[in-house]
């Protein structure tokens, strides 16, 4: 029963080296409070195997989060570890946490709202835009500049009330 | 300079570089608006959409590599295939290879295409392949927003001026007779059916039909008639376009094989 304990210590020591790798392009959220981080299983021969998904297709940031993983988890002493890609199920950013939600909003960015279950509905074209608070003024009187920005997961705003621009992560 | 690749004729091979090339040409023909693009936010439009194409692509190719080596032939990764293989064995819908044209062409091509993208990655989700299966779970969200953003540029431009109409008919006239080619079935989409591992190009043709001819309908567009002409990029026969592209693509791993920055 001991090697299970430790075998869960180590795993939770993993888990807290990962909330410390930060995304390279939103560098306030961790790949934990992304959902990036699917599973760290500690194997019998005592090596580490993380799980990571990946966000978007072509996300170039997915390569340098997987150095960043392995990194980390080199330098809090993990000596072997394996770190694994996997696609399914695939990530939403209903995974992103509360707390890294909370993050987003005080960099600047406003986080996602749940993912709507139109996804396997018709489209309907030129639909409005949800109205999204600023998250500077909190003011819901904002428009959607451009469907698209300076990264894959984010869409570009700006607020009418205190004329600042800011990103949006699009929830998927 | 580095040789040229044989690749395996194995339809499980041929049926997934089908997909995956036709991602891969279609990002690169994206890729030529940056810095071209009308206005700004469509430069960053066209370019993200390349990337996500660029994503579904490499891991589409590195499956097909996979799938070589276990149908007895040699495994290629995704950068040899998309660097290392000639003309003929590019099975890319011609549709993605034609040159970008005005913004009309392309908000057509790309409304045309991720509205079929998006039905192939949602049955592409029960494949009998794992990998396939998970590559299409992803890809479906990408294409659905792709699909969204298009059809808003088609419907804006039908229904702007005389002068962005009359580029949009022309489009439709211009891209409707490689349409068909998305419909086209033969010997590889009847193994992909019949294995499980993916629906016919026949299969997606209603489906495809009820989305984009009320879009057309809707941005004042009328459906030229069909004709006999087929196009046969996924057959590795290509138009004039294809040879260019692939020159502009894979000179600098041909001429520096290896090279890395």
């Amino acid at each position: 029963m001991a090697a299970v304990v430790d075998a869960t210590e180590r795993a939770l020591r993993a888990w807290h080296v990962l909330e410390g790798v930060l995304d390279p392009e939103v560098p306030v959220v961790s790949v934990v409070d992304l959902g990036i981080v699917r599973e760290v299983i500690e194997r019998d021969d005592g090596s580490l195997t993380v799980v990571l998904t990946p966000t978007y297709s072509g996300c170039p940031a997915t390569e340098v989060i997987e150095q960043g993983v392995r990194k980390a988890l080199a330098s809090a002493g993990f000596d072997h570890v394996d770190v694994r890609m996997q696609r399914a199920p695939a990530w939403t950013t209903d995974w992103i946490s509360a707390d890294g939600r909370r993050k987003l909003r005080e960099y600047g960015i406003a986080p996602p709202g749940p993912v709507a279950p139109e996804q396997g509905t018709p489209i309907r074209f030129l639909r409005k835009t949800p109205a999204l608070a600023c998250p500077r003024c909190e003011s819901a009187n904002t428009e959607r500049l451009s469907a698209f920005g300076s990264t894959a997961c984010k869409a570009t705003y700006r607020c009418r009330a205190c004329g600042e621009p800011f990103e949006h992560f699009k929830a998927i | 300079m580095s040789a040229s690749i044989a690749v395996s004729k194995a339809p499980e091979v041929q049926y997934l570089l089908r997909i995956g090339d036709s991602c891969l040409i279609m990002a690169q023909r994206l890729a030529e608006w940056c810095g071209h693009a009308p206005v700004l936010e469509e430069d960053i439009a066209l370019t993200n959409m390349a990337l996500d194409l660029v994503g579904q692509a490499r891991a589409v190719l590195t499956r097909a590599g996979e799938l070589e080596a276990r149908s007895g032939g040699t495994a290629h990764d995704e950068d040899q295939l998309a660097f290392l293989r000639d003309e003929r064995d590019f099975l890319n819908l011609t549709l993605v290879e034609l040159p970008r044209g005005d913004f009309a062409v392309t908000v057509l091509r790309n409304a045309a295409m991720a509205t079929w993208l998006k039905l192939l990655w949602q049955r592409l989700e029960t494949s009998s392949d794992a990998e396939l299966a998970g590559i299409a779970g992803k890809a479906v969200k990408e294409a659905r927003y792709h699909q969204q953003h298009a059809a808003d540029w088609v419907l804006r431009l039908g229904g702007g001026t005389d002068e962005s109409a009359k580029r949009l008919r022309d489009a439709l006239v211009l891209l409707w007779p490689f349409f068909a080619e998305m419909f086209e079935s033969d010997e590889v989409d009847a193994f992909a059916a019949d294995t499980g591992l993916g629906p016919s190009r026949a299969a997606l043709r209603d489906a495809w039909a009820a989305e984009m001819l009320p879009l057309l309908a809707e941005s004042g567009l009328t459906p030229p008639a069909e004709r006999a002409f087929r196009s046969t990029g996924t057959r590795g026969r290509h138009s004039e376009h294809m040879g260019y592209i692939l020159a502009e693509m894979q000179h600098l791993q041909r001429a520096f094989p290896g090279a890395v920055w």
